[in-house]
């Protein structure tokens, strides 16, 4: 056991060698070895936040053919630090006839709701908070938290906009749970397990290839839950001016925009655990715990890439058209895609890796298929029945 | 008394207390807030338990779905969301009757029992809750017929639901 195979191991190991020297008692050398571990991982996140904020700026100016911030530091690479200093000045306002403990609890459950979900991402084959055996439900209950913390801010501000900002999160919130858990689902009766570790370990072939279906409803989903663009109908600046957190200044709106980057990123954590083998790529992870947290830390850069990509070259759905498309096509798919996985796992138990991957494969894209060609049916027949109406109308006011 | 007592108890007076504001608060959205409280403090009472499944999953139902919704339905159904007013509930005191005299009658009926001081037994190794609880859902042997029930009962609620927010064309 060296520093390069086991770091953590040996640290602890070091730290706790070293507090049963001073005499302390082991409960308590162990809980504040637990504490240490918590702090240094949520510390180690938040500095990756700071940088998402100097990543996110410089691809929406990449998308959008501008060069970003590039006057503070190499590449603008001190802006971020410039925008704490100056969200942390400004002065901070409690709207008239706002509930003070709600509206301050708001933004810190906010950003919380995000840092609980890095205690069950494994980011190395040993290094991980706790390796729950129900994480995939860990992770919509993590969600939850994000949700009141919403529906929170949207209350207190004593605000039209931010209550109608909080409504519409909800209501959108609410509904795509279903279509993601049901694709966290298929991961899960892929591997045999819910543990993020598990599913990990259990992907030689990254089941984006055994369910392409499901790790697309999933970054669906996904950007729905973010409350990002195309699907950014709480904070619509052309409607509702900011949403949930117009009341919001300095640091406090800090940690929603904070909340929201991490949020993102931890997503394409989440996708690239799920679907795209996590911290494993062609066995370069089994060279050392940090080779394997770099390969995490690309894959999900690259989820966040995906999502910033959607975010910056869609544009926004109207409320009614978003929830349509998520109880209308996107629900149903996910369990298509759930029974379908379930079903062929049984049936192809005990056949060839290859033949088994052909088969997955080839139920995915089918079911893709027929769900696209059921829409395109559906549509076109809405369409002749909507010109017809309007033909009629217009023979009918033309007489 | 060891940690894990300690720990049981402030979970219980936070249930408890958490509990307490959730029926005297006067403002109904503090109400619904600490009820959201009161259930989490119910879901650590699971984690303390080693019932790591049922404290997640009472979190995402009590608390993302359940708590989320009395909300909503307070927010829609007032007409100022910052209402103080006094006590709506004429019959109050009847129901704190009740609620005293349950927590007696219970506490009369476990006064002789040695819970109270227990500690919770470690499950042992290689000990998949989560799988046994999976098994016993569909084992004919156990719980599959409440389990199929409760699924046939949830499906007509949604199917009613649908029914009655349909709009025929």
């Amino acid at each position: 056991m060296n520093l390069w195979t086991d770091p953590i191991g040996v640290i602890a190991g070091w730290l706790g060698g070293l507090l049963a020297a001073w005499s302390v008692p082991a409960w308590l050398a162990g809980f504040a070895l637990q504490l240490i571990g918590v702090v240094v991982l949520v510390s180690l996140m938040m500095i990756i936040d700071i940088l998402l904020v100097w990543v996110e700026r410089k691809v929406v100016a990449r998308f959008q053919d501008r060069l970003g911030p590039n006057r503070v530091g190499p590449f603008g690479l001190i802006q971020p630090f410039a925008d704490i200093v100056k969200l942390l000045i400004k002065e901070d306002i409690t709207p008239n006839g706002a509930d003070r403990v709600v509206y301050n609890l708001a933004p810190i459950l906010s950003l919380m709701s995000v840092l609980l979900l890095w205690a069950i991402v494994p980011i190395a084959p040993k290094i991980f908070g706790v390796d729950l055996n129900v994480g995939a439900l860990y992770i919509i209950a993590a969600g939850a938290i994000g949700t009141l913390s919403i529906i929170m801010a949207g209350w207190a501000s004593n605000n039209k906009y931010a209550l109608i900002g909080a409504f519409r999160q909800v209501a959108v919130l609410v509904s795509f749970e279903v279509p993601m858990i049901a694709t966290m689902l298929v991961p899960t009766v892929l591997a045999g397990s819910m543990g993020m570790n598990a599913i990990v370990q259990a992907q030689n072939v990254w089941y984006v290839f055994t369910s392409p279906l499901a790790a697309l409803i999933f970054i669906v989903a996904a950007i729905a839950e973010l409350g990002r663009a195309p699907f950014d109908l709480n904070e619509a600046e052309s409607e509702i001016v900011a949403g949930f957190h117009i009341e919001y200044t300095g640091m406090k709106f800090g940690l929603f925009y904070a909340g929201e980057l991490l949020h993102a990123f931890t997503f394409g954590g989440f996708w690239a655990i799920l679907f795209f083998g996590g911290y494993r790529l062609f066995g370069l992870e089994r060279l050392g715990p940090l080779v394997a947290a770099a390969i995490l830390m690309a894959k999900a850069l690259f989820g966040y890439w995906v999502i910033m990509w959607v975010r910056y070259t869609v544009m926004r759905v109207r409320i009614d058209h978003m929830l349509a498309l998520n109880w209308k096509f996107l629900t149903p798919l996910a369990f298509a895609v759930l029974l379908l996985t379930a079903i062929l796992h049984t049936l192809l138990r005990g056949t060839s890796a290859a033949v088994y991957g052909a088969c997955m494969l080839f139920a995915n894209l089918a079911l893709g298929a027929i769900a696209l060609e059921i829409v395109r049916d559906f549509t076109k027949r809405q369409r002749t029945r909507t010109d017809g109406a309007a033909a009629a109308a217009a023979t009918a006011a033309g007489r | 008394m060891v940690a894990a007592q300690v720990i049981f108890l402030a979970v219980g007076l936070i249930v408890l207390g958490s509990a307490v504001m959730v029926v005297t608060t006067r403002s109904l959205i503090h109400a619904a807030l600490w009820l959201v409280v009161t259930l989490f403090g119910v879901a650590a009472l699971y984690a303390i338990l080693n019932a790591g499944f049922l404290a997640i999953v009472q979190v995402v139902i009590y608390i993302g779905a359940i708590a989320i919704l009395f909300i909503f339905a307070v927010m829609l159904t007032r007409k100022d969301l910052r209402d103080r007013g006094a006590q709506q509930n004429p019959g109050w005191w009847l129901g704190a009757v009740v609620a005293v005299l349950s927590f007696a009658g219970l506490l009369t009926v476990m006064r002789g029992w040695e819970g109270f001081s227990a500690v919770p037994a470690n499950t042992p190794a290689g000990f998949d809750a989560v799988a046994a609880l999976g098994n016993a859902l569909v084992q004919p042997d156990a719980f599959v017929l409440p389990f199929e029930v409760a699924s046939l009962l949830l499906l007509a609620a949604l199917v009613g639901a649908v029914y009655i927010a349909f709009t025929r064309k």
